[in-house]
């Protein structure tokens, strides 16, 4: 069966996948790939279904060796606008470059790396290190056997960047009248120690007007939590389940893709969702991955 | 009970405390309810991945405190009581040593919520008089299994982490573990008691 031989690594590679689902009230981290549209992307191109375990590349400097026979691989993520489908024959590398523009890449293969499921995903969880062992140099990844066609040829992604939309609450009362508005209005600078955790941004504070300590309580997936130093962090995959700061917005889940692309001291802004039925693209694109 | 929207599929329930926050998750799971995630916490109850939200709402219209302690499993932790805390812990409770392991001891604790890392329960039952600070600059390694006390709560640190609660001993029990079909000993809902050693 063919296998992928890692012959180098760049930051941080990780198994990913749509996630571990269900055990938050466990203490567990929901993971899974940060740029969701991408890895879909790289599924449906190599003819996997939408569940298929990706790698993820953060800037890349990722080397592969397909051993044991060669297999259809494809590309996505940071920095390519155009993805296809690639034979990789036996003995073969794969080279992700370190991209231009964008943080995180993935890499599909038809059969999707087959790794040991941990509680019922492929995904690591980089907070509490749930689920396979990041990806090293040296590591041998098993792939899965190919049940579908891959694809010369897919939809690209919408160019859709923009501000990143939230909706308002749960503890928007924490903070004054305005805090939404000083939110939407400030353009922040995305901070270098930003991660799966977390979006960390610099930028000018939004005071609470209660000082008191919050019960820690659930987190959702784009929360705008905003610790005592009232500069917001909009959670990422791998957040806490719970939390004991101020959630004084949620950003949609559609526009989180955008988080996994921005560099450090890039800018983002945050502007306030429309209110009525929620964009769809994300859903018509795993529908048509679905139909494999 | 007072809800509050969070982002376009989550709705976050707030009741009085923790023992409500666990009555009215477990009610909710009873009742089918269709949430992707369930998550008790200390005066919250989340509900994450809801298609209707709406629907959600009628339903926990519905509910009220069943006002009787939980009927989760039994589980019985054994513990060596030798942490480097039981000397502060014995003078915040005006008891020495034995005084600190038999109060502790004979309480029967219930898991509330998890938190902080996959397996860590939070276990209320302490009396409020007994309640302790925590540490005011955490130790940057706790071992697993250590058992220690905050506030009211009482915790047992599934993995080795840095922590801040004030440490009365040690279980050699494992507290999580992924590839067992119940990954966290100590699930919302657990009773547990601990048996000195």
């Amino acid at each position: 069966m063919t296998a992928l031989h890692v012959l180098a690594t760049g930051p941080l590679v990780t198994v990913q996948d749509r996630g571990r689902h269900g055990l938050a009230h466990l203490g567990v981290a929901r993971a899974g790939a940060l740029d969701a549209p991408a890895a879909a992307l790289a599924n449906r191109l190599a003819g996997n279904d939408a569940d298929a375990a990706v790698l993820e590349a953060v800037l890349g400097g990722l080397e592969l060796r397909a051993e044991d026979g060669g297999c259809w691989v494809a590309v996505t993520g940071a920095g390519r606008d155009h993805a296809r489908a690639e034979w990789l024959a036996a003995g073969a590398t794969l080279r992700v470059e370190t991209p231009t523009s964008g943080v995180c890449s993935y890499v599909a293969v038809a059969g999707g790396i087959a790794v040991p499921p941990v509680l019922g995903s492929r995904s690591t969880d980089t907070l509490a290190w749930v689920g396979p062992p990041r990806v090293e140099a040296g590591t041998v990844l098993p792939v899965g056997e190919p049940h579908g066609q891959p694809r010369p040829l897919d939809a690209p992604r919408p160019p859709r960047r923009g501000p990143l939309r939230v909706r308002v609450g749960p503890r928007a009362d924490w903070f004054a009248d305005d805090a939404i508005e000083r939110l939407c209005a400030t353009s922040y600078a995305v901070a270098a120690d930003s991660n799966r955790i977390g979006l960390r941004l610099d930028g000018p504070s939004i005071p609470r007007i209660r000082t008191d300590e919050l019960p820690s309580e659930g987190m959702v997936l784009g929360a705008v939590q905003v610790p005592p130093d009232g500069v917001p962090i909009v959670f990422l995959a791998d957040h806490p389940p719970t939390g004991g700061y101020p959630v004084l917005a949620v950003v949609e889940e559609d526009d989180l893709w955008q988080c996994a692309q921005l560099r450090p001291g890039e800018a983002v802004r945050f502007t306030p969702a429309r209110p009525g039925p929620a964009r769809r693209d994300s859903a018509l694109q795993l529908r048509a991955g679905s139909t494999d | 009970m007072h809800l509050h929207p969070v982002g376009r599929s989550a709705v976050l329930a707030e009741v009085r405390d923790a023992v409500q926050a666990l009555d009215l998750a477990t009610w909710a799971r009873s009742t089918g309810v269709d949430a992707g995630e369930v998550v008790p916490a200390a005066r919250t109850v989340l509900f994450d991945g809801v298609a209707d939200p709406a629907a959600l709402r009628d339903l926990l219209a519905g509910w009220s405190p069943s006002g009787r302690p939980p009927e989760g499993e039994r589980v019985e932790v054994p513990v060596v009581y030798d942490g480097p805390d039981l000397g502060f812990v014995a003078d915040a409770w005006g008891t020495d040593v034995a005084g600190v392991v038999t109060r502790h001891s004979e309480v029967e604790y219930v898991a509330a919520f998890c938190g902080f890392a996959p397996g860590f329960s939070y276990l209320s039952g302490l009396p409020a008089d007994l309640a302790v600070p925590r540490l005011e600059a955490p130790r940057a390694r706790v071992e697993p299994g250590s058992v220690g006390l905050a506030g009211t709560w009482c915790g047992v640190y599934p993995t080795a982490s840095p922590g801040g609660w004030r440490l009365l001993g040690r279980t050699a029990v494992t507290l999580w573990d992924p590839t067992r079909d119940r990954p966290a000993l100590l699930a919302p809902g657990t009773r547990v008691r601990f048996v000195p050693r």
